[in-house]
């Protein structure tokens, strides 16, 4: 019955919208997420569960899959961490209300210390400790190897190495000019800009929230929702045909999906208006293209014009900071809204243009 | 530590002083001695802010990372003594390594430690942004190690080809079948028509970022070559420059970030 269910939200349609509350929740109420009671209520109650999901042999054998193992590594230290920058955030937070400054900023931490041996021997405990762990998992898990290549018969699914699988999901959503080399290109160039657009002088060497509220949020955004939950989807959660399939679903070749994805322009000229599609090109996509324009070139000056938040951006960062700023947040924006209205009506492209492969 | 008997023996001799040019660092002189006559050692500061020595606030994430990138090193160096990136052999030196090679854990601990980088690069980052580390005057060095993250995951691509098993040469197919759709320049992208001259096609698959990248129409052996050498060579001496660069800056803007 539970399996059952979790196997029901566990498809992005359910869970995507979960993860975006969840997140909300834990920045609205990070000092609770980051309290070092509910660290440990949450690592207490987290082995029990997963035990439960090893014990089911669908989810082992997803689990055992080759090259899976460094991904359940990663979620432990990406929960790890997440939860304990937090916790250092909160405690920060209530230092600075409270008028004494970041812990990082106490004299005592500011004082000097020798290379060795104080960081010297870190390292090298780091060092052996990272050594150790190698080596054990190394004995423990054989290197994957399958069939020799076979340029004529593809696996299925055939799947990207595991750190692309958030962009093959992404594929669901985007063609490949969008999801494989735009969008990526994107994070890469916007990563880089971080620096250039964020002008806020606060939390410069320390951890905070609230003195940076609004960059960690979007930055805590794309990287757990965006990309360390598509990865999760992209891994556990997409089968054979990049099907859907339950954590405790067994992939069997013969689950078929139907789906019936159309167009906007579909929408527009045969759905809405009962007549034929234009032989135009440019005209049968109009409303696509208008929109696709509205959304990346109105909502920035809309947003500074009408909002009180797009002011306040528009003044602290000034007028090229901001139009880059708001370029990026819209296109990392496009792939939440693309999949809602894919859930919502089925909606394929917004523009459609095969003829010149220009689908978005 | 004024040494007894044998260790002040040892360090006494003529040999053990040729090597380390000053004596035990049990006081202030010898422990900056110590940091600043080592090659390896001088990367560190003599001295730093108490914050900058604490795991919870550093993570020890990059150094693990540099120091997982030495580790595939020594690694990949061994695993190249029984390799041949063509396609008639690839696949039985995997083999025959797995077979024949005692105590044969260097490939596991090569693939293994090729994924715990990928994962300590991220956390690093994100160990960065949480504590605003990129702010000026670390502007620069920021998108240094941006670029450093996507070569990270370059030499793991490239590197997942080499086993030449049905994992790889999809696992590559998939991902390489992006470029094709790279805009005006992949012959499966926006742009590509438009790059034609009456009948003759600019852009096609025997010519576009795809065909570069593998050498061929699919990922064939010459595919197999490029992305050997591209793992073995020339990503790590990119990366090598990189992280020269990425340290130099980490001492040049004021060492471990802290609070201004």
């Amino acid at each position: 019955m539970l399996k059952e269910l979790i196997n029901k939200i566990a498809d992005p349609l359910y869970s995507f919208p979960i993860t975006t509350f969840l997140f909300y929740l834990m920045m609205r109420y990070y000092r609770i997420f980051g309290s070092k009671k509910f660290g440990k209520w949450a690592l207490i109650l987290s082995v029990p569960v997963i035990i439960w999901f090893l014990a089911d042999p669908n989810f082992i054998l997803i689990i055992l899959f080759p090259d899976n193992v460094p991904i359940a590594i990663l979620l432990v230290m990406v929960a790890f961490f997440t939860w304990f920058s937090l916790h250092k955030a909160a405690e920060n937070d209530v230092r600075i209300e409270q008028g004494l400054g970041p812990i990082e900023a106490t004299p005592e931490n500011r004082e000097k210390v020798w290379s060795w041996p104080n960081l010297v021997y870190t390292e090298l405990f780091a060092i052996i400790a990272c050594t150790a762990f190698l080596v054990v998992w190394a004995i423990i898990f054989k290197a994957p190897l399958e069939e020799p290549a076979n340029p004529t018969w593809a696996p299925n699914p055939a799947k990207a190495p595991w750190y692309f699988l958030g962009l093959q999901e992404m594929l669901v959503y985007f063609d490949p000019w969008m999801a494989g080399v735009v969008l990526p290109g994107l994070v890469v160039a916007g990563l880089i800009a971080i620096p250039y657009i964020d002008t806020n002088p606060k939390g410069n060497g320390y951890y905070c929230f609230q003195d940076r509220k609004w960059a960690i949020i979007s930055f805590l955004y794309g990287w757990l929702v965006l990309w360390v939950y598509l990865i999760i989807v992209g891994v556990f959660f997409r089968g054979p045909n990049w099907t859907f399939y339950g954590p405790f679903e067994y992939w069997s070749l013969y689950k078929i999906v139907p789906e019936y994805n159309i167009n906007l322009s579909e929408y527009l000229w045969i759905k809405g208006l009962g007549v034929a599609m234009p032989k135009n090109l440019i005209l049968r996509e109009s409303l696509g293209i208008i929109l696709t324009i509205l959304y990346v070139g109105v909502i920035p000056v809309w947003a500074q014009k009408a909002t009180k938040m797009g002011r306040q951006f528009y003044k602290d960062l000034g007028s090229i900071r901001y139009y880059i700023f708001m370029f990026l947040f819209v296109t990392m924006m496009s792939l939440p809204i693309k999949m809602v209205l894919r859930w919502l009506f089925s909606l394929k492209y917004i523009v459609a243009l095969p003829e010149w492969e220009l689908n978005l | 530590m004024a040494g007894n008997g044998l260790a002040k023996k040892v360090r006494d001799t003529q040999v053990w002083k040729s090597i380390f040019r000053h004596g035990p660092p049990d006081n202030a002189r010898n422990r900056a001695a110590v940091i600043a006559g080592n090659v390896f050692l001088h990367l560190h500061p003599i001295k730093l802010k108490k914050s900058g020595v604490q795991l919870g606030y550093t993570w020890c994430m990059g150094g693990l990372t540099f120091f997982i990138f030495l580790a595939l090193t020594v690694t990949g160096l061994l695993l190249m003594f029984y390799y041949r990136p063509t396609a008639e052999y690839a696949f039985n030196d995997i083999i025959a390594l797995r077979e024949h090679v005692p105590l044969g854990i260097m490939r596991e601990i090569h693939r293994w430690g090729a994924h715990a980088m990928v994962i300590t690069v991220w956390i690093h980052m994100f160990r960065v942004f949480m504590t605003g580390s990129y702010k000026p005057p670390r502007e620069f060095n920021w998108g240094i190690g941006v670029i450093l993250l996507v070569l990270t995951l370059l030499l793991s691509f490239t590197g997942y080809l080499l086993p030449w098993d049905q994992l790889a040469i999809w696992a590559i197919t998939v991902g390489s079948n992006m470029a094709k759709a790279t805009p005006f320049a992949g012959h499966g992208g926006p742009g590509a028509m438009l790059a034609r001259i009456g009948d003759f096609v600019m852009v096609s698959d025997k010519n576009d970022v795809r065909f570069q990248l593998l050498g061929g129409r699919f990922v064939g052996e010459p595919a197999l070559l490029r992305f050997y050498i591209l793992h073995c060579v020339f990503i790590p001496l990119v990366v090598g420059v990189l992280i020269a660069v990425h340290f130099w800056r980490v001492r040049k803007d004021g060492g471990i970030s802290a609070p201004l």
